[in-house]
């Protein structure tokens, strides 16, 4: 994978990331009930954000 | 147990660790090894971005507005997603330019602007003050809460605090001193302080040790996990509401947008984040790890960030714990006195890491960018001619980390107490989000320019004293309220927190709002409206095609002007000492394959761009500009030469594919007349070997037959019988020499093309016939037997024939030649097949070498040795033989083997030629 198409991918995560923190897909998740116990808004917010971060790692350790 | 000194003993212990730690990896990297040169390692330094605004203040934020600690996070989450594109361009930029700070980054890339370079740091050093006084009050109010132990007491209520008890004025003291000690024991020339940051990914480990075990306490220990916290919470109604926090107001998410935005900023332009991320760092490649690991360390520092704020509100129900304590008071509360020890610890770790790294990137702007170049210009002092300015700048960056300490401790007493510890940050979050217009508009925008920039910073800078800071001081009591509640002068519109009537909106939702329209709205359209000079386009090309350039030559090409070496060589010894400019100018000698000090270096615009850079090192881009102006005569480029030189870089990008593509032309013409060389060299060859075999072939008869008419000559007595004899020899030489003579010419005429041919209609029976006739006397006299099979009708050919009886006639006598001398035979076999006729003439003599197949055809080619036999024609027959066939379309070739005889064939085409 060469710079560019990484650095694309990059930004693209970034727009998935800025859509998945933002209105209105937040709200969605901004609902009562609780997910294993934990308020379901703040299961969201942990699960999207490790998975965000696990995408990252895929990217950026992928060899060029 | 906690007792006062146990506390401050312990915390100077861990100081004492901190300072082992920096030490050791200094003498590591002196000796080259360095300890940090490590992905992890630099992951864990940039980890400095969770402070005590992290480790207290998360909790404290959760405690009230439930998810609204998260954004600080997750907004540097997304941006590190585009640090592949942007922070890797920067650092590329910075390792170039020997960038030194943020505030050398912006002024350098504004055509090395002092100005915008003062600017920043002015900015810089304001915005952070609130931030650090966040350190200053976070470490203060944890210490006096922990001597409270075992009773929890807030610090407004602890009554009496003499001077000696003003804990926040010692803390900024000792940190300042530790600062001092640890970031300014010397200078060094790229601003790397492996130390430093070897120390700060200690303290990363530390605070998240410290906020996870805290956290793993409340949760598992106080109580039934995760789930049970938020099970107890729930069944409390007051608190049944934060558990979904967002209430659908549109400006809930807008503040969770401007949140994660100003934080985005922050990690990229915070000083200290820009020291660590940009200026520390070792290796570009750092980054694959850093991009994943870092947001990882953020993820794990929050996992317990609302267990702990809920566990908190659950255990002092009635509001007197300020929930900015919680991760401190609950340990204390549940009488863990180690935990909350380590939890103290871990607080000062996260205090002192941002202090520490935050006054040291201050302290090196304030240095070079704002006093350096005030002092250089003030001719007064002569700082020109000073000897050696290497004690000068350090001493100037220990005042300056000692007095933004104290103006920190300032801040912290004249608005710290009216704000949360988040609140506190996100005024400092604010302010150096106003670099982001500059640096990105910078690195992606040629079109920026300094006005641009600096009307840009200062709008926004403007926008965020009047929204943010003024009202915080307003707040503390500092200025009237009335002004918060009716604006200034009654006017209403201008109210600070409802600038122009815009309301509904939290603080910094509406500081960010306001700053970002005027910075963003300055910027563009004065660098709209205002033309770049010279330096500016220079520099804004060498930023934005970074990827483009190679090497920090690069620069050097925009220079013209004169100076001397051992003006240069004194100006960097003034600044980094002679060992260091020595071995700076030895490496510039041994890159040009010369040695230091060398009299044949030239100050070229090379040396002088080097020289330059070097001392961006130690006292950033502007200031080097000014000192480098002063010992070198520069003649300025117009802005319309530094087009022409760019418009000339990209035509050189232009002709040099042109250039390569003619260069692939030349080489295949070049290839194509190499071959014909060695086809002509070999021609050339062959006609030195055919002119000294002629030769030799012409000496052979002559000498014999000179020989012979010498001894007729000298011995007259000579019998008649011998003198026959001699004489016959004599003639069938001379025989021979005509014969060769003649076929030497034929060949020439044949080679050359001029021989004459007259084509008719052949009957090749006839020719065969009648060459057999020809020599019916010669097979006679050697008793050789001739078969001859002829069809009946064969089709005519076209060919010239006398030339074809020449080729019987030469094939038939190479055959009586070779013939078996007692019992020889020959036979000529004609046949028509497939459009050609083929004639085969066979002997029975000693036969052909399969190897030599080819060789009898080439000129002067005996068959036999030529050093034992005596030869047995001109080697010419054969060769003139299959030139004559090949000329009429048909072939020749031999098929033999030794012993058993040879067999000549040749075709010849009947259709063609017709």
């Amino acid at each position: 994978m060469n710079s560019e198409s990484r650095g694309q991918r990059f930004v693209a995560l970034c727009m998935l990331g800025t859509l998945l923190f933002n209105y209105p897909v937040l709200a969605l998740f901004n609902v009562h009930g609780t997910l294993l116990g934990v308020p379901v808004l703040y299961a969201y917010m942990f699960v999207a954000w490790g998975a965000l971060i696990a995408l990252m790692a895929l990217i950026a350790e992928s060899d060029s | 147990m906690l007792h006062e000194t146990i506390i401050i003993l312990t915390s100077f212990a861990y100081l004492g660790i901190l300072f082992g730690i920096a030490y050791y990896a200094d003498e590591r990297a002196d000796a080259g090894r360095s300890v940090i040169a490590s992905p992890y390692i630099y992951s864990l330094s940039l980890a400095v971005y969770a402070t005590a605004w992290t480790f207290y203040g998360s909790v404290g934020r959760a405690a009230s507005d439930g998810v609204g600690f998260l954004p600080i996070y997750i907004g540097p989450t997304l941006m590190i997603a585009l640090w592949w594109v942007v922070l890797r361009k920067i650092l590329r930029i910075s390792k170039q330019n020997r960038i030194t700070s943020l505030a050398d980054f912006i002024a350098s890339r504004y055509g090395k602007s002092a100005l915008l370079a003062g600017l920043v740091t002015v900015i810089a050093v304001i915005g952070i003050l609130p931030y650090i006084s966040l350190q200053l009050k976070a470490v203060s109010n944890s210490f006096t809460i922990l001597t409270q132990y075992p009773d929890i007491v807030m610090p407004a209520n602890v009554a009496a605090l003499s001077i000696r008890q003003d804990n926040a004025l010692w803390v900024a003291l000792i940190l300042a001193a530790f600062t001092i000690v640890f970031g300014t024991r010397h200078l060094d020339a790229a601003e790397h302080h492996q130390g430093m940051v070897a120390a700060i990914a200690f303290e990363s480990l530390v605070k998240l040790l410290a906020f996870l075990a805290v956290g793993a306490f409340v949760t598992f220990g106080m109580y039934n996990g995760f789930g049970d916290v938020f099970a107890r919470a729930a069944a409390v109604p007051k608190l049944r509401e934060m558990l979904t926090p967002l209430d659908g107001v549109a400006g809930d998410y807008a503040t969770w947008a401007w949140l994660t935005i100003l934080s985005m900023m922050a990690i990229m332009f915070l000083p200290r984040q820009f020291q660590v991320a940009v200026i520390e760092n070792l290796d570009e490649k750092h980054l694959n790890k850093a991009i994943w690991l870092f947001p990882v360390y953020m993820l794990a520092i929050n996992v317990f960030v609302l267990p702990i704020a809920f566990g908190g509100l659950l255990r002092f129900p009635d509001g007197s714990v300020d929930a900015d304590t919680f991760v401190l008071t609950l340990p204390m509360a549940e009488k863990q006195e180690f935990l909350a020890l380590l939890v103290f610890i871990g607080g000062l770790s996260a205090a002192t890491g941002m202090v520490i790294v935050e006054t040291i990137a201050l302290s090196t702007m304030v240095c070079n960018d704002l006093v350096m170049p005030v002092l250089l210009r003030l001719r007064r002092l002569r700082l020109n001619e000073r000897r050696d300015l290497t004690g000068l700048l350090l001493g100037i960056r220990r005042g300056a980390i000692l007095l933004i300490l104290l103006l920190g401790y300032l801040y912290f007493k004249l608005a710290g107490e009216a704000y949360a510890l988040v609140s506190i940050g996100l005024i400092s979050f604010a302010a150096v989000a106003q670099f982001a217009p500059a640096i990105l508009g910078g690195i992606f925008w040629k079109g920026g320019t300094r006005t641009g920039a600096l009307c840009g910073l200062l709008a926004g800078f403007a926008v965020w004293l009047y929204t943010l800071l003024l009202p915080a001081l307003a707040r503390s009591g500092w200025l009237p309220t009335g002004m918060l509640e009716h604006g200034p002068f009654g006017i209403a519109l201008l109210k600070p927190l409802e600038l122009f009537g815009l309301a509904g909106l939290d603080q910094t939702s509406h500081a960010m709002i306001w700053s970002m329209i005027a910075n963003v709205g300055a910027y563009v359209a004065v660098s709209l409206c205002v033309s770049p000079s010279a330096a500016e386009h220079r520099q804004a090309s060498l930023f934005v095609d970074v990827f483009r350039q190679t090497g920090e030559a690069a620069g050097a090409r925009f220079w013209r002007g004169t100076a001397s070496v051992p003006d240069l060589y004194n100006l960097l010894a003034r600044f980094l000492g002679t060992a260091a400019a020595d071995s700076a100018f030895a490496d510039y000698a041994r890159g040009k394959g010369m040695r230091w000090p060398d009299s044949r270096l030239a100050a070229d615009a090379e040396l002088v761009h080097y020289v330059e850079v070097q001392l961006a090192g130690a006292i950033g881009a502007a200031s080097a500009r000014v000192m480098v102006g002063s010992v070198v005569k520069e003649e300025a480029l117009t802005i319309d030469e530094v087009r022409e030189i760019l418009d000339e870089a990209s035509q050189v990008v232009v002709y040099s594919h042109k250039l390569e593509q003619k260069s692939r032309e030349l080489e295949a013409a070049s290839a194509e007349l190499r071959a014909a060389n060695a086809r002509l060299t070999e021609l050339d060859r062959l006609k030195d070997d055919f002119v000294s075999t002629v030769t030799h072939e012409l000496r052979t008869p002559l000498t014999s037959i000179r020989a012979f008419t010498e001894i007729l000559l000298d011995a007259p007595e000579v019998e008649i019988a011998q003198r026959n004899k001699f004489l016959t020899i004599i003639a069938k030489e001379a025989e021979r020499l005509t014969r060769l003579i003649n076929q030497v010419l034929d060949l020439a005429k044949i080679e050359s093309g001029k021989a004459d041919w007259v084509e008719t209609r052949v009957d090749i029976k006839e020719v065969i016939r009648d060459t057999l006739a020809a020599m019916d006397q010669l097979f006679k006299e050697k008793r050789i037997e001739v078969e001859a099979r002829l069809p009946d009708r064969v089709s005519s050919v076209v060919v010239d024939l006398d030339r074809m009886i020449q080729v019987m006639l030469n094939l038939l006598s190479n055959a009586v030649k070779f013939c078996d001398t007692t019992n020889g035979r020959i036979q000529i076999v004609l046949a028509e097949r497939n459009g050609s006729l083929r004639v085969d003439v066979s002997d029975n003599g000693r036969g052909i070498d399969s190897e030599d197949h080819e060789a009898v055809f080439s000129k002067f080619h005996q068959v036999g040795n030529t050093l034992t036999d005596k030869p047995h024609g001109s080697g010419l027959g054969l060769y003139i033989s299959r030139q004559i066939v090949e000329h009429f379309g048909g072939k020749m070739w031999v098929e033999s083997s030794r012993g058993s005889g040879a067999r000549f064939s040749f075709t010849l085409p009947t259709e063609v030629r017709a």
